[in-house]
C-alpha cells in the first residue's frame, strides 16, 4: 500500500553562480508520534516520514532523517550551492509506503 | 534509676530525629543541586554516546535557537547552525538534534555535504516538558562539538487525547 501527499518547495528560479540559496520543503503529513492514545486508551501507533532527500542534478547534496520528534506537516529550511542551472528533486519516504516526490528547476547564469 | 533511663532514651530519639532531619535536608540539596539539574537524562545520554561512540564532545561552535517560552509544544520553531567554512576540507558532516526529555530523544539528524553553503537548518519540533535541547554536530574531520539550549514549555505535546 502506497500513500502520497501534497508537498511545496519554495526556492528561487534563477540565482547567480555560486550563490547560496534557501530552500523551504514542507509535506502535508500528520507525523503520527507513536505516544498517543485514543479515548479508549488505544495506543494510535506511529506513521512518520522517516527521511528527506535533495538531489541536485541526480546528486544527493543533503539528507535528513526524522523522528516522532518532528511536528506535524514536517518543514525543513536548508540552504544549497547554485552550482549549475537544472533539476533538485525533492523525496520523502515514510512508514506504511509512504513516498513523496518533488521537483525545482533553477536557472544558474 | 528508672527515671534517668528514660530519659536518656528520649534524648537519643531525640538526637536521632535531629540527624535524621539533617540528612534529609542535605539528600534534598543535593537533588537540587546545579550538578544535578543540568545533568543530561540517561536516555540523551545514551543516544549521545551512540552518535559519538565515545569520542570527546567540544563546547561551542553551535547556536541552537529556540523561544525559551513555548506555549504549545505540538510545534517549535527550532533554528540550528554551526561555525563552519563549509569548504570541501572544512564542513560540517551531520547535525544530530536531540531533546533530553522527550519520550525519544532523537529529533532530527541532517547530513550535508560542502555544497550546502551554510551549515543552517530550521525546522518544527515537537517537545514534551520543559527542557534542555542539544544539538551535536561533526565535522569533516571528525570531531564533535555540541551547544545547547533550555526552554519552558507550558503545554506538552503528546499528552492529548485524540
Amino acid at each position: 500500500m502506497s500513500k502520497t501527499s501534497r508537498t511545496s518547495i519554495t526556492m528561487p528560479s534563477s540565482a547567480k553562480k555560486g550563490a547560496i540559496i534557501e530552500i523551504r520543503a514542507i509535506a502535508q503529513h500528520d507525523m503520527e508520534s507513536g505516544f498517543r492514545y485514543t479515548e479508549s486508551g488505544k495506543l494510535i501507533p506511529r506513521d512518520i516520514i522517516r527521511t528527506f532527500t535533495c538531489s541536485y542534478n541526480d546528486i544527493e547534496v543533503f539528507k535528513a532523517d526524522f523522528y516522532p520528534g518532528i511536528g506535524a506537516n514536517p518543514l525543513i529550511i536548508f540552504t544549497i550551492i547554485a552550482s549549475d542551472s537544472g533539476v533538485l528533486e525533492f523525496k520523502w519516504l515514510g512508514d506504511d509506503g509512504y513516498e513523496a516526490v518533488n521537483q525545482a528547476l533553477i536557472t544558474v547564469s | 534509676m528508672n527515671m534517668k533511663s528514660d530519659h536518656f532514651l528520649k534524648m537519643t530519639r531525640r538526637n536521632w530525629l535531629q540527624r535524621i532531619q539533617k540528612l534529609t535536608i542535605l539528600t534534598l540539596g543535593a537533588c537540587f543541586s546545579p550538578a544535578f539539574v543540568f545533568a543530561k537524562k540517561e536516555d540523551a545520554d545514551k543516544v549521545i554516546q551512540k552518535i559519538t561512540r565515545g569520542a570527546k564532545i567540544q563546547e561551542g561552535k553551535i547556536t541552537l535557537t529556540i523561544p525559551p517560552l513555548v506555549e504549545n509544544g505540538n510545534l517549535v520553531v527550532l533554528k540550528v547552525s554551526v561555525d563552519s567554512p563549509m569548504t570541501a576540507n572544512d564542513y560540517v558532516k551531520t547535525i544530530h538534534v536531540i531533546a533530553e526529555g522527550n519520550p525519544l530523544p532523537n529529533i532530527f539528524t541532517v547530513y550535508l555535504t560542502p555544497r550546502s553553503g551554510t551549515a543552517n537548518i530550521t525546522t518544527r519540533v515537537r517537545l514534551a516538558d520543559s527542557q534542555r535541547v542539544w544539538a551535536i554536530a561533526q565535522m569533516s574531520n571528525g570531531s564533535f562539538w555540541q551547544g545547547s539550549a533550555e526552554t519552558l514549555v507550558t503545554l506538552s505535546a503528546c499528552t492529548e487525547m485524540v
